[in-house]
């Protein structure tokens, strides 16, 4: 005998609509006593959305039980032990602020203001006129995903009809962002796959083909997910064609310092057109340079030509906040602050960093090592090399990339990215071997 | 180059300077204001007798906790976050035993302290729900209808509190229901109506929840003081598993900022209650694609130290004493400005001066209103010169936050509304 209530699952709504009519003409006759939900739940018709392409790697990889499973998805550091790493000047800001006893009061709407001054001095230099000029705008913001969405909310509000161009490919939540804030968006070329790497003239002809004023993402180092990067003359060339077009730059910097492990070199393509003159707006992040991913701790700056026009801009930008969360969360904040306000701590924060970028830069040369010793072919694997920052894109299709995971237990995303930062050196060789057996066996 | 002229014309020349937030901007008020006397009653953060901010001790004691566990680490939470934290706070308010918990039918994702929460629950609606209408009280919290507002709701809203008995106009609130399209939604303040304290009866939820039930309209309820309200964290919650006990759908968005007083860490949750375990399923799949465009996940601190919080018996116990504390001491306060209040011989006054609306002068309503905040009926010019002659800042709404006041401040304030009531109609 089938339940009645499985019955109503698998009714149209077309159905449950006669149905719901019809009781109801029979309750109007005299009490019935019904033991099924007459009710429908108001959310019935809504589906199951699908897992997010890159948080949904590492539950698949938690979900996996076999002893070679390597998770080379979400881009969070991890230590030659495969394990995460909380950077011991964090530890030791967390003991100070405990030791402080301070309190847990709401923070402005913009966010500690000791963490503002912070950040904008790491972005510029702290000796940047811009900043004593009070030109940059800084508001804190949920790590660089808020950050982001801040700024697409101030464009939709003041620049409506304005496109963001970012780059194919890029962060696969960067088009969600936009989306949500309903900021239109198209691409520009980026990435060759012939070369695997970047294909500057296409960059070049797709910003200047779009309409004047249009919002440039870029990656300010690092570039996610690819890990190409252009040149200093590259970034100059850039740099022209946007003020050519009266666009406005939007730089992502979410790897600051995680990079080549130099901050001030990280920041050199944020500093150049900064110098120029031109107004742009700048998305932080704190997840990955300084470990703190779930603080959810960055910041989004807007470079003005005028001290006037950043205060305005600043103003707006806490209109958007305040209906969104209202002020920013205070621990994360207070963290960066400590750290880069103590002087000790300041420079055990670089050597740290050093640290973390020198063993991706190892693990990244181990890996094409490994590769060239196993691969008789003449291929060049040496893109391998020329990729910066936590990821690299092994060239690998959405094909192959599944094999990876099916055949080798690799978690990966399907555009080929690797996190260099979930490898270790132990597991280069066989990383080598599932990579090497993917190109060359799946088509 | 030179340095702050306006050599180019700015992208930004068109953006024109906003006001400051009229609840927050008060602080900021205050801030700037260097006399000595001047007293804080604008935003709802509790301040101790000493007039001094407030950590509770089981939040000393959980951070110590987490700073001495070695296992502790800082990756990237879910994007609902953690999961022990949301599975205590759906305990919290539904209670431990709730049916709707025990049968899987209740979906609770981490946000941002109550904004957070209000916001993702109403992106959420105007996707996923084919009402875009939401009743919100008159008067309600500044921050909701902009809420609402900016995640695609338009806001209505319904009567509900009454200048003259300076208490629920619940005739008003019923009709106002009463004729709201079917399936629209209704934000409820679950307990500690803000900004007013004034409140529904046991009996008066009751027939809102009749009434709310026959017309299909879908409650969204704003928890930001159980707890804090009465001292019992399932007195505060009653409106809500009312709701709830009869089976039906809603939402409810909760705070820690008052309760616990992690204001600065920004945690709160929202749960949503459904028919079935495979809609919560499918409803939190689809909240997911809300938070992850606006800030991937959630910030761990605050909700960490909550669960650990409500998991541990003996921290939970000694919680609810600091609750209690809080409470007991804001509602001592409302005694001690009414009694103040009486003996200016404000009733006797203001008998002439509230002669045309039909209730007695009285101030009983600072003692009859509940939670942190006291709605005092003055009116903004009266606010004004409460300001600008006795430094006491508060929303031009007329509400004060009891929480802000001590025994001290008692009588400079009872001075200020007299002087507020007598100089000003």
């Amino acid at each position: 005998m089938i339940p009645f209530s499985s019955y109503l699952y698998t009714m149209g709504n077309f159905d449950l609509q006669i149905l719901v009519i019809f009781i109801y003409f029979l309750q109007s006759l005299g009490r019935i006593t019904m033991a099924v939900a007459v009710d429908v739940s108001r959310f019935e018709s809504i589906t199951m959305a699908p897992p997010d392409p890159i948080l949904g790697v590492s539950e698949a990889f938690r979900a996996d039980t076999h002893e070679m499973k390597l998770n080379l998805g979400v881009g969070a550091y991890r230590t030659e032990e495969l394990r995460p790493y909380v950077l011991s000047v964090v530890k030791k800001a967390e003991n100070l602020m405990l030791e402080r006893g301070e309190f847990k009061e709401y923070l402005p709407i913009e966010g500690l203001a000791a963490f503002n001054k912070a950040t904008a001095e790491l972005l510029l230099g702290a000796d940047n006129p811009i900043i004593k000029q009070q030109r940059i705008a800084t508001v804190q913001g949920l790590s660089g995903t808020g950050s982001l969405r801040l700024a697409a909310a101030l464009i939709e509000r003041y620049f409506p009809g304005a496109k963001v161009l970012i780059s194919s490919p890029t962060w696969g939540n960067h088009k969600n962002i936009f989306n949500d804030a309903r900021v239109p968006w198209s691409e520009y070329r980026y990435y060759d796959p012939k070369t695997v790497g970047l294909d500057f003239d296409g960059m070049i002809s797709d910003i200047k083909a779009a309409p004047e004023g249009s919002f440039i993402l870029l990656h300010g180092c690092a570039h996610n997910p690819t890990g190409i990067d252009p040149t200093p003359e590259q970034w100059e060339v850039i740099a022209d064609v946007i003020q050519e077009k009266n666009h406005i730059p939007f730089f992502d910097v979410a790897y600051q310092g995680f990079a080549s492990g130099s901050l001030d070199a990280d920041a050199s393509s944020v500093r150049l057109f900064a110098a120029r003159g031109m107004e742009l707006l700048v998305a932080q992040s704190y997840s990955k340079n300084l470990g703190l991913y779930a603080e959810r701790i960055g910041a989004i700056n807007v470079v003005c030509s005028s001290a006037d026009a950043a205060a305005r801009v600043k103003s707006q930008l806490k209109r958007i906040a305040r209906p969104m969360y209202s002020n920013p969360p205070i621990h994360g904040a207070r963290i960066v602050a400590n750290v880069v306000g103590d002087p000790a701590l300041f420079n055990e924060w670089k050597e740290e960093m050093e640290l973390m970028a020198g063993r991706i830069k190892s693990v990244r040369q181990k890996l094409y090592d490994s590769i060239c010793a196993k691969d008789k072919s003449e291929k060049d694997w040496s893109y391998i090399l020329k990729q910066i920052g936590m990821f690299s894109f092994t060239g690998l299709n959405r094909a192959q990339s599944d094999n990876m995971t099916d055949k080798w237990h690799v978690y990966m995303t399907k555009d080929g990215r690797i996190s260099l930062a979930g490898l270790s050196a132990a597991k280069c060789e066989y990383l080598a071997d599932a990579i090497i057996d993917s190109f060359y066996n799946v088509s | 180059m030179s340095a702050s002229s306006d050599h180019q014309d700015s992208v930004f020349s068109h953006v024109v300077q906003a006001p400051e937030d009229p609840i927050l901007g008060v602080t900021v008020a205050y801030n700037k204001d260097p006399n000595p006397i001047k007293l804080n009653l604008g935003v709802g953060a509790y301040r101790t007798e000493e007039g001094k901010p407030l950590v509770l001790n089981v939040v000393r004691q959980a951070e110590q906790m987490l700073v001495n566990d070695q296992s502790q680490v800082k990756e990237y939470l879910p994007i609902i976050g953690l999961s022990d934290f949301n599975k205590s706070s759906a305990k919290l308010i539904f209670g431990a035993d709730s049916n709707a918990i025990q049968e899987n039918r209740v979906t609770t994702v981490q946000c941002l302290s109550g904004t957070g929460s209000l916001r993702v629950g109403a992106e959420f609606l105007a996707r996923h729900y084919h009402e875009h209408t939401i009743y919100i009280p008159q008067p309600t919290w500044g921050n909701h209808p902009k809420i609402f507002n900016l995640a695609g709701l338009s806001v209505k809203p319904y009567r509900y509190y009454n200048p003259q008995t300076r208490g629920l106009d619940f005739q008003g609130l019923l009709e106002d229901l009463g004729a709201a399209p079917s399936g629209a939604i209704v934000l409820l303040h679950a307990c500690a109506h803000n900004p007013t304290g004034v409140d529904p009866t046991l009996d008066q939820w009751e027939q809102i929840r009749q009434l709310m039930r026959s017309k299909g309209l879908l409650p969204f309820f704003d928890s930001a003081y159980q707890g804090f309200a009465s001292g019992s964290l399932d007195a505060d919650a009653q409106s809500v598993r009312m709701f709830v006990a009869d089976g039906g759908e809603c939402l409810a968005a909760q705070s820690y900022a008052k309760n616990m007083g992690l204001y600065g860490e920004r945690v709160g949750a929202l749960s949503i209650v459904c028919k079935t375990a495979d809609v919560a399923s499918r409803v939190e799949s689809q909240l997911k694609m809300v938070i992850r465009p606006m800030y991937s996940n959630p910030p761990i601190h605050g909700a960490s130290l909550v669960a650990v919080i409500l998991k541990d018996r003996d921290l939970y116990n000694e919680w609810t004493v600091e609750l209690k504390a809080m409470a007991d001491r804001i509602i001592s306060m409302r005694k001690q400005l009414f009694d103040a209040l009486q003996a200016k011989g404000m009733a006797y006054k203001l008998l002439f001066i509230l002669v045309i609306h039909c209730t007695p002068g009285d101030w009983s309503h600072i003692i009859k209103q509940i939670g942190m905040f006291t709605f005092t009926g003055l009116n903004t010019e009266q606010v004004a010169f409460m300001t600008r002659e006795y430094h006491i800042y508060m929303t031009s709404d007329g509400r004060i936050s009891m929480a802000g006041l001590n025994s001290r401040k008692v009588p400079h304030l009872a001075d200020a509304i007299h002087a507020a009531v007598t100089s000003i109609a």
